[in-house]
């Protein structure tokens, strides 16, 4: 009977925790999906209620950042800047797993240290180099920052993947006369496409999440990322919400759809380092 | 490896040529800068004392017992003050809560979206939800019979803008305690549970003896991330407020890229660069041991 009661009890407050979190993204969603005037005074009056997309299409052609072109700049850049990186990352990461040479732990501290610094200990150093290499402003620039700051997390991930793989397939093949970089090739990136899925899902959302990074490399109108267009949309005195909120919905729906596909392996590749097991 | 092998070399090569570039070579760049004065000199840790004496980043006239801004370093202790002890708990909670839920996958999506989306539109939340028109939280108060703070636009008020961008900050990254609290609780065995209830204990009890010893090491985990996540935050700010009004929600990220590319002050820039990175080696370095521990 005690176990029944908390049961329910359990249930509601979950219904409770779901509906409470997920009411700011209902804010946004009811105020991207109707015009203005009917949610001047809060979205949650539905005395009016009239669906429409004008709201999206006015984000996408926003007169002074249009969205659309910031949502294909983020692709192309996000793509780009998963694939480099997991593949120069694997590399890395295997010679840490499976060969042993001079000061290889320092060399792995050091790497694995770098993913928590703050972008901001690169920023000023990092403006100079681009503009020196003339990649200030380009999206070269920004892919290589974004592999560079993406390199030592896919490491320190894939490693502990490729430790727990067993190392006989790879010695057999090693006896049949393949080269480490055919084993590692042939043998260790197939049998980790599990991990490889992970890193590439999480890469290319924090890619498109990014912010900071672009606003240090990018600042041509027309090359401007999806991040970046949603904060410049925002006036300086007025907050342009219907438009806004429609763009919030249209930056935010790639990651979630990312999410939702690859939710197993996101999920891993988030806490899975941190977690034993 | 019994035989010399050039293979590390060429297989780290562009990892450790790319890393050096881009972050190794500047990190140092920056460090560098830190010592010296805008005309080039070198003037050991001068700026340092000038930046750390400056108001904007401790401002006793005014904390605690005036609004902010207090600065932007108790600015980043605030941050850590709340919204570390508010993810921990609520993390706990939702894990503890949805173990015995059915359907509760759909809720912990639920709860993660905010980990899944730009930090940017956080920042947008924080301004939007605590909107004096159409923000829903004033609404909640107006209706507590909050009305002082439901009848202002939080992050347009120095008293309460910091506390916006804290509370989206809690909105964004709980799903984060609590995806680590699930998969900790998850692995406890059920014998241990069951063995004590052979023994007569009570819920209270298998929690306080069992549960909180068990996921020890999950919160560490949660602590040290979470740490890193309040001192480096940034976009949240940035989009809600962009450290204002008059520095209110000011923490030190922001400020360091408004001294480097808006004052450019790049000596003071640099030092507070590399104050925030003084903050950030004690988890870094245990992110680092135990990367390396685990075999």
């Amino acid at each position: 009977m005690k176990g029944k009661v908390s049961t329910v009890v359990a249930h509601v407050v979950a219904l409770l925790i779901g509906v409470v979190w997920i009411l700011p993204v209902v804010s946004i969603f009811m105020v991207a999906i109707r015009p203005i005037r009917e949610v001047l005074h809060g979205w949650w009056n539905f005395k009016e209620f009239h669906p429409t997309l004008e709201n999206f299409v006015e984000a996408l052609n926003h007169p002074t950042t249009p969205l659309g072109r910031g949502l294909l700049n983020s692709f192309i850049i996000a793509s780009l800047a998963m694939i480099t990186p997991v593949f120069i990352a694997a590399l890395a990461a295997y010679t840490f797993a499976r060969f042993s040479f001079p000061v290889k732990t320092y060399l792995f501290l050091t790497i694995i240290i770098m993913m928590a610094m703050p972008q901001q200990m690169v920023a000023i150093p990092l403006f100079r180099i681009m503009i020196n290499l003339g990649l200030i402003n380009t999206y070269l620039g920004l892919i290589l920052v974004h592999t560079a700051w993406g390199l030592p997390w896919i490491i320190l991930f894939l490693r502990n993947f490729f430790l727990t793989l067993p190392i006989e397939v790879e010695e057999a093949a090693r006896v049949d006369g393949a080269s480490d970089f055919q084993i590692f090739l042939r043998i260790v990136l197939p049998m980790s496409l599990p991990a490889l899925l992970s890193v590439t899902a999480l890469q290319f959302t924090w890619v498109w999440n990014d912010f900071f990074l672009a606003l240090l490399i990018i600042y041509s109108p027309d090359k401007l990322v999806a991040t970046q267009r949603l904060v410049w949309m925002k006036g300086k005195y007025h907050t342009p919400w219907d438009a806004l909120c429609a763009g919030a919905i249209l930056v935010m729906i790639v990651p979630v759809i990312i999410y939702a596909v690859f939710q197993k392996y996101y999920v891993k590749g988030m806490v899975g380092w941190v977690i034993k097991g | 490896m019994s035989q010399k092998n050039t293979t590390p070399l060429f297989f780290l090569a562009p990892a450790v040529i790319l890393i050096t570039i881009f972050v190794i070579y500047p990190i140092i760049k920056t460090l560098w800068l830190s010592f010296l004065s805008p005309n080039g000199e070198f003037v050991g840790l001068h700026s340092y004392f000038k930046v750390l004496r400056s108001k904007e980043i401790i401002n006793l006239d005014r904390f605690p017992y005036k609004s902010p801004p207090w600065g932007a370093l108790i600015h980043n202790a605030m941050w850590i003050a709340i919204h570390l002890p508010l993810t921990l708990f609520l993390g706990l909670f939702f894990a503890i809560v949805l173990k015995e839920v059915r359907g509760a996958s759909i809720i912990k999506s639920i709860v993660f979206l905010g980990m899944v989306m730009p930090m940017v539109i956080g920042g947008l939340l924080a301004e939007f939800l605590f909107d004096k028109d159409v923000g829903i939280v004033n609404v909640v108060l107006r209706f507590i019979g909050l009305h002082p703070l439901a009848n202002i636009s939080w992050t347009y008020h120095p008293e309460t803008a910091l506390l916006a961008t804290i509370l989206s900050g809690v909105w964004m990254w709980t799903g984060f305690s609590m995806i680590v609290y699930s998969a900790a609780l998850a692995a406890i065995p059920r014998e241990y549970y069951e063995a004590a209830e052979i023994d007569g204990a009570t819920s209270f009890r298998k929690f306080i003896h069992i549960t909180l010893p068990l996921l020890k090491p999950a919160t560490l985990v949660v602590v040290v991330m979470t740490v890193l996540y309040e001192l480096k935050i940034f976009d949240i700010v940035y989009a809600a407020t962009g450290g204002g009004p008059g520095g209110a929600s000011m923490v030190l990220a922001i400020l360091m890229y408004i001294k480097a590319f808006v004052a450019f002050n790049f000596n003071e820039a640099a030092v507070l660069a590399t104050l925030l990175t003084l903050l950030t080696l004690p988890p870094a370095i245990w992110i680092a041991k135990t990367a390396v521990g685990r075999k």
